[in-house]
C-alpha cells in the first residue's frame, strides 16, 4: 500500500503562505487514499507556479507547454489506459490558454483527473488578471479594473454535463483530498477546481476571504440532480459552495473506443498478414 | 520533344458530377490491365460546382510525371470543352454530350440521354472512354460492379446497363478511337495515392496513434488509417485544433504509442510550439506536412513546395530534426517507415514534407512486401537501466534511454523547461549548456542516417537538374527528353532535405557545366538551403508557384530547350 512518504518531500519555489503547499498535501493524501503507487501515476502539467507542483511529487511527470496539458494527458491515457493520469495546473493555464481543450476534454470524457489551482490571478508572470478574476479586479495590466466577466469553470462544466465536477478550498486539506479521491474513482473526466489564495498578487481573494465564504454541501445535496447542480454551480458571493457539485455516469471515451476495448496500445505487434489484406483492399486488388 | 509514349486522359466537369468516381474507376481499370498511371487531381475548394479535372496519364511503360497536352478530353459539362480545347494534342479526341459538343471532327458526340438516365451518365462516360482506349469491356464491368455492388446494390444494375450501352454505342464509332498500346505482362499491381502509401508505411512500422484536425490535402492520411484502425489496432482521434493534435500525439508517444499527426501549412503553423516541445522533451513524433499554396489560406486545394524553409525552422530554439520529402508513391511508404524509426531512435520530431499533387496522385505500384518488415519498439528495456533512472541522462551520442511511464518502478520525468538529467526543471546555467549540447549531439546520428540524394547521369554533365520531393518524376522525364536531343544532362534528387550532408553531393554540383534547381516555390528554397550549407550558388532556377504541379513540359519551356 502506498504511503504519503512514497510521494516524497522536496524544496519548492513557492512564496511562504502560498495555497500550493496545502494543495500538494491534499494531492498526496488523495493519491494515497485512492491506493495509487507512484509508478502507476502520471501527472501532466503546463506552465505557471501551479504547474510546478508535480515536480515536488515523486511520480511520473510530463511538464509540457502552457495551456496544453489536457491534450498531452489525453494522448497518454489513450496510449496507456492503465496509468492513472492527472492534469494539474493553474486557472490561466487550464481556462485561459487551454480553454478550447477544456471544452473538448469535457465532451471527450477521457478518464483524466483535472486538478486546477484557482487563485484568480497570474502568479508566475507577476499579477495579471486570470480568466477567473472578478470583474473590477485592479492589476498592473488592468489598472482600471478587469472589464471582462469572471469565467465560471464549474458552471461551464456542469452545463456541459461533465462527468464529475467538484470545488474545494486549500483551507480544508481533508476535504480537498476527499474530492481528489472521488475524482480518481470517477471514470471519465473529473474536474476539481481548487480555490486558493495567492499571497503575493491577489490581495482581495485572500485565505480569510475564501474561509468566510466556502460552505460544504450537506448530505441532503444530490450531485446527480443536474438542475440543482446548475443552480449550485452559479452560486458565487457571500457563500461559495464546495464539494461534489455534479456527477453522472456518462461512459468514458475509452469504453466507447473499440480499439482500446482490446487492451492498451503499448506493446502491440503489427499483424502483417492483416496489413497485407488492407493494402490490397485499398489498392483495389482484394482477392476476388 | 517527349520521348515517352503515353496517353493523357482528362476528365473535366463540376464538383458533384461524379468525375472523381469516373477517374478512379478508369484508373483502377487501367492498373488492372497492367498499365502505369500518373493521376493529377485539380479541384476547386468547394463541394459542388466550379471547374474540376481528374487527369490520368497512362502508358504501358514506367512513368512518374504528369503531362500537359490532352489526348482524350472527357467533358462532363460544356465549360470543360471551352477551357481545355486549346490543350488538345494533334489527333486528340473530345468525348462530350452531343448537346454541347461543337461537332468538330475531333469531337465524339455522345447521345448520353439515350444511353443512361442522368444519375448514371458518369458511368456511361466511363464506358465510352474505355471503348475509345480499346480497354476490355468485361474488366470494366467487373470493376464497376465491385465499386457499387456491395455498397449500393440498387445502383449496380443502372451502372451495369449504362456501361454496356455506352460500350455498344461506341462500336459504330471506330474511326475516333485512340487504342492504347498493349500493356506488358507482369505481376499484379495495385493503385495507391501518396497519402495512402504514406499511411500504409506508417502502419507497417508500428503506428499506434494518430491525432489530426482536418485540412486539405493531409486529411486522407488519417482517413486511410481510420479505414483499417479497428483491424490494425490504432487509435485515431480528431482533435479540437492542430495544437491539441500535436500535443496529443506527443502525449501518446511519451506513454509508448508510436504517433503521427498530419496537416498542411496553416495547421502546421499552430503546431509549431508543439514541435519545439517534442525537441525539448525528446519525445518521438512524426509530423506530415502536405504542402499547398499559401500564405494564409492560399489556394487550399492546389499544390506547391513552399514550406521547406518553414518546416526546417519551425519551433523556437535549437534542436535536431529530420525532414523527408518523398518523390514518389513508393517513397511515401518507405520514408514514412523511416520517419517512425528515426523519431524513436533520436527521440524528437521527424517531418514528412509532401504536397497536394503527390498526396492525391494515384499510381500503379507493386504491392509492398510486408513479410520481412520490422516495427518500431518504443522505449528501452527497463531491465537494462542503471539506477537511478534519469530520463535525460548524458550519453555520448546524446540519446538517453527512454523508459515508458508505468511499465516499471522507474519514474519517467520530463519538462518543457530546461531540465536536469532526471527531468526536473532547473535554472543551473551549466546544466543548460550541457543539455543543449546533449540534444544537438543527436544531429550527428541523424546525419549518419541521411538518405543520400539520387544522382543519375555522367560524371561531368553539361547540365544538372536539381529537385526535391514530388518534382522528381518531372525532372527525370525532362532530363530524358533533353538527353534525347544529344545534350549530356544529369539529375540530382533529394528525398531528404534535412540534414544535408554536403560530401554526398557537392562534387556533383561542381562537376556540372550548369546547374538548375527545379522547385515549386518562388524563393528557390532548396537552392538557398544548399548555398547556406555548402556555399555553392545555384544561379538558375525553374520555379512554379501558380498552384499546379511542375510537369516535364513546364521544365522544358522554362529552360527554352
Amino acid at each position: 500500500m502506498a504511503s504519503i512518504e512514497d510521494y516524497g518531500t522536496y524544496e519548492t519555489a513557492w512564496c511562504p503562505g502560498c495555497g500550493n503547499f496545502a494543495l500538494l498535501e491534499g494531492v498526496k493524501k488523495g493519491l494515497v487514499a485512492a491506493g495509487l503507487a507512484p509508478r502507476d501515476v502520471l501527472f501532466v502539467s503546463g506552465i505557471g507556479q501551479a504547474a510546478k507542483a508535480p515536480h515536488y511529487l515523486n511520480a511520473n511527470l510530463f511538464n509540457g507547454l502552457h495551456g496544453r496539458s489536457l491534450p498531452v494527458a489525453t494522448g497518454a491515457k489513450l496510449a496507456s489506459p492503465n496509468l492513472a493520469v492527472f492534469v494539474e495546473s493553474g486557472d490561466g493555464c487550464c481556462y485561459g490558454e487551454g480553454g478550447n481543450h477544456f471544452l473538448a476534454a469535457i465532451r471527450r470524457n477521457v478518464d483524466v483527473t483535472m486538478i486546477v489551482h484557482d487563485n484568480q490571478i497570474y502568479g508566475l508572470t507577476k499579477g495579471q488578471a486570470s480568466p477567473t478574476s472578478e470583474a473590477g479586479t485592479k492589476t498592473k495590466a488592468q489598472p482600471a479594473g478587469v472589464i471582462l466577466e469572471r469565467f465560471n469553470p464549474v458552471a461551464v462544466a456542469v452545463a456541459m454535463r461533465a462527468g464529475f465536477v467538484a470545488r474545494s478550498f486549500t483551507g480544508n486539506v481533508d476535504h480537498l483530498a476527499e474530492m481528489i479521491r472521488r475524482g480518481i474513482a470517477h471514470r471519465g473526466l473529473s474536474l476539481i477546481d481548487v480555490l486558493q489564495p495567492c499571497v503575493s498578487f491577489n490581495k482581495v481573494n485572500t485565505f480569510a476571504w475564501y474561509k468566510k465564504r466556502c460552505r460544504e454541501l450537506g448530505a441532503e445535496y444530490d450531485p446527480a440532480d443536474w438542475s440543482a447542480a446548475l443552480k449550485t454551480a452559479v452560486e458565487w458571493g457571500d457563500t461559495i459552495p464546495v464539494g461534489v457539485i455534479y456527477e453522472n455516469d456518462r461512459p468514458p471515451f475509452e469504453s466507447l473506443e473499440s480499439v482500446l476495448a482490446k487492451g492498451p496500445l503499448v506493446g502491440r505487434e503489427v499483424d502483417r498478414a492483416a496489413l497485407a489484406g488492407e493494402m490490397m483492399r485499398i489498392g483495389g486488388a482484394a482477392d476476388d | 520533344m517527349m520521348t515517352v509514349r503515353s496517353t493523357n486522359v482528362v476528365i473535366g466537369g463540376e464538383a458533384g458530377q461524379g468525375l472523381v468516381t469516373v477517374g478512379r474507376l478508369l484508373s483502377r481499370i487501367l492498373v488492372g490491365e497492367g498499365y502505369r498511371i500518373v493521376v493529377t487531381q485539380s479541384y476547386q475548394s468547394r463541394i459542388r460546382g466550379g471547374h474540376n479535372t481528374f487527369e490520368v496519364r497512362v502508358s504501358p511503360d514506367a512513368i512518374e510525371a504528369p503531362a500537359e497536352e490532352i489526348d482524350v478530353l472527357v467533358a462532363l459539362d460544356d465549360a470543360t470543352v471551352a477551357v481545355h480545347l486549346a490543350e488538345l494534342s494533334p489527333g486528340g479526341l473530345v468525348i462530350a454530350d452531343e448537346a454541347f459538343c461543337d461537332g468538330g471532327e475531333r469531337c465524339l458526340r455522345v447521345p448520353f440521354k439515350d444511353l443512361a438516365p442522368a444519375a448514371f451518365r458518369n458511368v456511361a462516360a466511363l464506358g465510352v472512354v474505355c471503348a475509345a482506349l480499346g480497354l476490355d469491356g468485361n474488366s470494366a464491368a467487373r470493376i464497376v460492379d465491385e465499386a457499387f455492388g456491395a455498397k449500393h446494390p440498387e445502383m449496380a444494375e443502372g451502372n451495369r446497363s449504362a456501361l454496356a450501352k455506352a460500350i455498344a454505342w461506341c462500336s459504330g464509332q471506330e474511326s475516333y478511337f485512340r487504342r492504347l498500346p498493349a500493356a506488358p505482362e507482369g505481376p499484379r499491381r495495385i493503385m495507391l495515392e501518396g497519402n495512402e502509401a504514406l499511411a500504409l508505411g506508417a502502419v507497417s512500422a508500428g503506428l499506434r496513434f494518430v491525432s489530426f484536425y482536418p485540412m486539405t490535402p493531409a486529411t486522407s492520411i488519417p482517413l486511410t488509417v481510420i479505414g483499417m484502425a479497428d483491424r490494425m489496432g490504432i487509435v485515431v482521434e480528431q482533435a479540437e485544433d492542430e495544437i491539441a493534435a500535436i500535443n496529443m500525439a506527443i502525449g501518446a508517444s511519451f506513454a509508448g504509442a508510436p504517433s503521427l499527426t498530419a496537416t498542411s501549412g496553416g495547421g502546421f503553423a499552430l503546431m509549431v510550439e508543439g514541435v519545439s516541445l517534442a525537441g525539448m522533451t525528446e519525445t518521438p513524433v512524426v509530423v506530415v506536412v502536405g504542402q499547398r499554396p499559401a500564405p494564409a489560406t492560399g489556394l487550399p486545394t492546389r499544390t506547391e513546395q513552399a514550406d521547406l524553409e518553414f518546416v526546417l525552422h519551425a519551433g523556437h530554439g535549437e534542436f535536431p530534426r529530420a525532414i523527408f520529402a518523398p518523390g514518389s508513391v513508393e517513397d511515401c511508404f518507405h520514408l514514412a517507415r523511416k520517419a517512425l524509426f528515426l523519431a524513436e531512435a533520436y527521440q524528437g520530431p521527424v517531418f514528412i514534407l509532401t504536397d497536394q499533387f503527390l498526396a492525391d496522385s494515384f499510381r500503379s505500384v507493386e504491392p509492398f512486401d510486408l513479410s520481412g518488415l520490422d516495427q518500431v519498439k518504443p522505449g528501452a528495456d527497463p531491465a537494462s537501466i542503471e539506477e537511478p533512472y534519469r530520463r535525460h541522462a548524458m550519453t555520448a551520442g546524446g540519446v538517453s534511454p527512454r523508459l515508458l511511464p508505468g511499465v516499471s518502478a522507474h519514474l519517467v520525468v520530463t519538462d518543457s523547461d530546461e531540465h536536469t538529467e532526471d527531468g526536473h526543471l532547473t535554472e543551473d546555467l551549466g546544466v543548460r549548456k550541457a543539455m543543449v549540447e546533449k540534444r544537438l549531439a543527436k544531429l550527428e546520428g541523424l546525419r549518419r542516417e541521411v538518405v543520400p540524394p539520387a544522382y543519375e547521369g555522367s560524371g561531368s554533365p553539361e547540365l544538372l537538374l536539381v529537385s526535391w520531393g514530388s518534382t522528381r518524376g518531372s525532372a527525370r522525364e525532362a532530363a530524358a527528353a533533353i538527353r534525347a536531343n544529344g545534350v549530356d544532362v544529369a539529375t540530382l534528387h533529394f528525398n531528404q532535405v534535412w540534414p544535408l550532408v554536403p560530401e554526398q553531393f557537392v562534387e556533383r554540383l561542381e562537376s556540372a557545366g550548369s546547374v538548375v534547381c527545379v522547385e515549386g516555390n518562388a524563393f528557390g528554397q532548396l537552392a538557398r538551403l544548399i548555398r547556406r550549407e555548402t556555399g555553392f550558388e545555384i544561379e538558375e532556377r525553374v520555379s512554379r508557384y501558380d498552384g499546379l504541379p511542375i510537369t516535364p513540359g513546364f521544365i522544358l519551356r522554362e529552360l527554352s530547350v
